[in-house]
């Protein structure tokens, strides 16, 4: 497998190459520091992102909750987690870091504090 | 009418006006905040995405998390909030300045204050600043209008979207559409570079497939009573190329075209400012050249990170503090951009202490040298490995750079 | 909806609106349709706002006697209806020498037809009249009685006016045939309401032409001459305090600068035969020419006080006149088509004229005792001082809430745009302003769908920007 890829570890955006190799360590190339290396090994194997959205609540005030993954989530679990987000209905008060679900280990939290 | 007196009144209770009054306050002054939304957190509000916090916390924070810290200890000082409250005019009043707010609750408020600092943020650019020729359907939104819709509304306002101008917003929002199932057909960036991070043209595009035409604009917007469509042209060099005209069909437009400094209260209050940053002109103490009224954070110069804001302001929190303990500066030295720089803020600096200073690059270059130099001689070297237009550098200049400079010299900081 | 109608007008546009608040002044049951989902927004929302002064179009033409006429009925009409309007003076611009001639021939129009205070200009004179004028001006013509006024408020007061006095308003209304149906017009719209009327005025503005073959009666076509326009932000440098004309062309009175009522600057319009009815697309050619031209009256003016741009089209018909007369094919159908300019200035005596046709035709005109010409004035944030706002926000709360901070309007504008029938973004946005600013809605835009929606009831996917087909929001989370 091969991946073109800009690193996002520092704003000067090296244009990488990770390829797998026969004996299934992956090599990077174009990278001016060791980041470029772990990132682009991350994004090859297992990339993960923080997905961030917003899900309903029962406040006629704050009709929205920000929530977040708490962790960055891998990338394949993004649509089932953004779905159960969608189905979440969050009663106020809540506060920033509450629990609100967890989906295939992933936690999904309240990233606002909302008392009405 | 009440008339409320303080020590400092801050306009705008986002991240810039919440950091400023809480310093303020910290050194025992008397301190309000006039914030015209529901509540405190500003533009943070609605910026449900992480990447905020990186420098300020160490860590990787939406913006309401981010806002969040602030909020809790603004609530925890004796600041005094005044929401869902609009200034309307400053004026000048006794040896320091009068507020007229208008508020559902308290009606007409004037608040007389020594000191004033303008927080008040920006507004998007739109539609009609860019003279974009077509017809005029419903379906054309500003990226934080249609973030606002969204993050805090709960509305979607369309399901096929085009985006014009590669800035953050713009970015952020195309990777928000297709996580709600909608689909982002392009981005219309008319630069030779995307003007938004790094990070964000690969979270936000790559991650989706979503093409990004550089060198292009959106030429004509198609539809009458609904957005139908837009046509875009090649513009190699600044020059359309009709040619390669196509057109995208959609059923809407956000249009992610940059931040203009919010400044109409500054200006009508006699508060100069520059079109360089199309913010106030401020000294080494973020004072404008209206007496004891000062400016931080968007209002003052479109910044990429928040982290910026909050260090900008707890600066100028500090400024406040000193003017209203009697402190100025002794002496100011002029300070201007020098080539490849677009805008240096503050215009002045004071020899006698730490300077720290915030600039726009004109130019995308690794391995660049930021040259602080007077009457042509250099005074300072300091690389830096990366700049690029999209990203503010900030530096440090330190007293003894600044020793020794006759008293109208100009400083110059230049990228090579 | 009544039985029959004495009168039934089809197109609420300035002409429409001033027809039925003149009948509102007499015993009879009048009917005002509108296609669109609110009055105004056709034509009668996109022009340059003028009350002209009486010097372009000579007295042979029944444009030119309506234009005197209604000019100097407005002072009155403001005073009872309460819209912008502000009689600030005309100014033609001549910067060549051969130009002067045409100025001659302007000012002996004027005198001929009543022009009040028109005066020929030296270069100094035109300077101190306007000190912002290129420098280039060799001289040229003052008409005072000129001025500016907004022109969807102008028809908004009428309409609420005439409906105050029991005019019945129809709105979404499109007229597809008209029958004749012993002794009075059956009038059927596309949705398949009708109304029954025994006279029946067309004031249709650009459709004037489809609504009169509806009628089988004359036929006519309206050829659309397209005009494009910039709007500058209230800031700009470059706003003169009288309206700016050049000499004009043999089709079109030219490029102006015009200081609006409440502040900004219009520039333009252009002049661009078009096919379709409903293009009001704007060009990136047409804009460049605006400025190109505007420029040599105002030098000032740039590119970069531009807060907006939008289109309107010009009703035209081929002899460039007024047709305002019974029909001679049907009966008891009067026409009021090819209203283009001077259409805003002459509509209120085209109201009256209207009148007296339909009285020299045997309608009963009794004047109603109980006739009330004012409207009720809805207080503006932004005009009060301080101690007046405090006395608003006191006797209503909402006026201390500011939906649109660049106009500087409150939610309790927004709630009275809403109470009055408008209901759409657009309708809101000419009542209040909001969303007419340097930011263009981008600050007030979710505030005023709250409100609306609040106010209406209506659901997110009915809110509209200008009716049926411009909804705003597609979904709900």
């Amino acid at each position: 497998m091969r991946k073109e890829l800009t690193c996002i570890s520092c704003p000067i955006g090296c244009a990488l190459v990770a390829e797998t190799q026969a004996d299934g360590s992956v090599s990077v190339t174009g990278n001016q520091c060791s980041r470029g290396v772990e990132y682009a090994h991350d994004e090859l194997v297992d990339p993960k992102r923080v997905v961030t959205a917003t899900c309903r609540t029962n406040s006629t005030r704050h009709p929205r909750l920000p929530v977040r993954s708490r962790e960055p989530c891998p990338r394949e679990k993004i649509a089932g987690v953004l779905q159960r987000i969608y189905g979440l209905t969050a009663e106020v008060p809540v506060s920033q870091g509450d629990l609100l679900a967890e989906l295939d280990g992933v936690q999904i939290v309240a990233t606002r504090t909302l008392e009405d | 009418m009440r008339e409320i007196p303080f020590d400092t009144a801050v306009i705008g209770g986002g991240a810039a006006g919440m950091a400023a009054a809480l310093e303020v306050r910290a050194r025992g002054h008397r301190v309000c905040i006039v914030e015209r939304d529901d509540e405190l957190g500003g533009i943070l509000l609605q910026c449900i995405h992480n990447g905020f916090g990186l420098h300020e916390f160490r860590e990787d924070l939406t913006g309401p998390e981010y806002a969040g810290r602030a909020i809790r200890e603004v609530a925890e000082s004796e600041i005094t909030i005044f929401t869902r409250t609009t200034v309307s005019e400053i004026a000048s009043h006794g040896g320091g300045r009068e507020l007229t707010c208008y508020s559902a609750e308290n009606g007409v408020v004037k608040i007389a204050s020594r000191a004033i600092v303008l927080a008040m943020g920006c507004r998007e650019r739109n539609r009609g600043n860019l003279r974009i020729p077509g017809s005029r359907p419903a379906g054309v939104f500003t990226a934080g209008l249609a973030q606002r819709l969204i993050n805090m509304e709960g509305y979607v306002p369309g399901r096929d979207f085009v985006i014009i101008g590669s800035g953050d917003i713009g970015l952020i929002m195309a990777r928000r559409l297709q996580w709600l199932g909608c689909r982002v057909h392009a981005v219309i960036e008319i630069m030779p570079y995307p003007s938004g991070l790094t990070r964000n043209i690969v979270q936000c595009l790559n991650d989706f497939s979503i093409p990004l035409y550089l060198n292009h604009v959106v030429s004509r917007i198609h539809g009458s009573g609904r957005v139908t469509g837009v046509d875009v042209t090649p513009v190699p060099g600044g020059v359309p190329n009709p040619a390669g005209e196509f057109h995208i069909p959609c059923d809407t437009i956000l249009l992610s075209v940059g931040l203009i400094p919010e400044n109409e209260l500054s200006k009508a209050a006699g508060v100069e400012i520059t079109t360089e940053t199309n913010g106030p002109v401020v000294d080494a103490t973020m004072m404008t050249s209206a007496e004891g009224i000062f400016a931080t954070g968007n209002v003052l110069h479109v910044h990429d990170l928040v982290d910026n804001v909050t260090e900008e302001s707890r600066l100028t929190g500090g400024f406040v503090a000193d003017y209203l303990a009697g402190l100025r500066p002794a002496r100011q030295i002029r300070v201007r951009p020098g080539s490849n720089v677009r805008s240096i803020t503050p215009a002045r600096v004071d020899p006698l202490r730490a300077n720290r200073l915030y600039l726009r690059p004109l130019i995308v270059k690794n391995n660049a040298a930021l040259v602080l130099s007077a009457g042509g001689r250099q005074i300072r070297r300091i690389m830096k490995s990366h700049v690029q237009p999209s990203e503010m550098i900030s530096v440090n200049l330190r007293a003894v750079d600044l020793a020794d400079l006759a008293p109208d010299t100009v400083l110059e900081l230049s990228i090579t | 909806m009544k039985g029959t109608y004495d009168v039934l007008i089809i197109g609420a546009g300035v002409s429409g609106a001033n027809i039925a608040r003149t009948l509102s002044r007499y015993a009879l049951d009048v009917a005002l349709v509108d296609k669109e989902c609110e009055v105004s927004f056709g034509t009668s929302k996109s022009n340059s706002g003028i009350i002209h002064a009486a010097f372009h179009h000579d007295s042979r033409h029944l444009k030119a006697r309506l234009e005197i006429q209604g000019n100097l009925m407005f002072d009155r009409l403001q005073k009872e209806l309460g819209f912008p309007f502000r009689r600030c003076g005309i100014l033609v611009v001549a910067t060549h020498n051969d130009e002067m001639k045409a100025i001659g021939q302007l000012y002996s129009r004027g005198v001929e037809n009543g022009s009040i205070g028109i005066e020929m200009c030296s270069r100094e004179r035109m300077l101190q009249l306007e000190p912002k004028l290129s420098p280039d001006v060799l001289g040229g013509l003052h008409a005072p009685i000129g001025g500016i006024i907004e022109p969807y408020r102008f028809v908004f007061c009428l309409v609420e006016s005439a409906r105050k006095n029991g005019v019945e308003l129809l709105t979404e209304f499109k007229v597809s045939a008209g029958r004749l149906d012993d002794g009075a017009w059956s009038v059927s719209a596309e949705d398949g309401r009708t109304i029954s009327a025994r006279y029946v005025v067309n004031a249709a503005g650009l459709f004037a032409d489809e609504v009169s073959r509806a009628f089988d009666a004359e036929s006519f076509s309206i050829r659309p001459r397209k005009g494009e326009y910039f709007l500058l932000d209230r800031s700009t440098p470059a706003c003169p305090s009288k309206v700016l004309f050049p000499v004009p062309t043999h089709n079109s009175k030219g490029v102006l600068v015009i200081p609006t009522v409440e502040g900004t600057v219009l520039v333009g319009p252009t002049a661009q035969d078009v096919e379709d009815k409903t293009d009001l697309s704007t060009t990136a050619e047409q804009l460049e020419k605006i400025f190109d031209y505007a420029k040599r009256l105002v030098p000032g003016i740039s590119q970069a006080d531009v807060i907006t741009s939008f289109a309107g089209l010009r009703p035209a018909l081929p002899d460039e006149d007024f047709f305002i007369d019974f029909s001679r094919v049907v009966p008891r159908l009067v026409q009021v088509a090819g209203i283009q300019s001077p259409g805003l200035t002459a509509s209120p005596a085209v109201g009256e004229y209207v009148k007296d046709l339909l009285k020299k035709a045997g309608v009963a005109m009794v004047e109603k005792k109980d006739f009330d010409p004012t409207i009720d004035r809805v207080p503006r944030l932004r005009e009060a001082s301080a101690w007046e706002a405090e006395g608003l926000i006191r006797g209503d709360r909402a006026y201390g809430n500011i939906v649109c901070r660049c106009e500087k309007v409150s939610e309790a504008e927004v709630v009275a745009a809403i109470r009055k029938g408008h209901t759409t973004l657009d309708g809101i946005k000419y009542f209040t302003r909001a969303g007419m600013g340097r930011c263009q809605g981008g600050f007030c835009t979710s505030r005023v769908l709250t409100i609306l929606m609040r106010e209406t009831g209506l659901s997110f996917d009915q809110i509209t920007k200008k009716g049926k087909g411009s909804a705003i929001l597609q979904g709900r989370l």
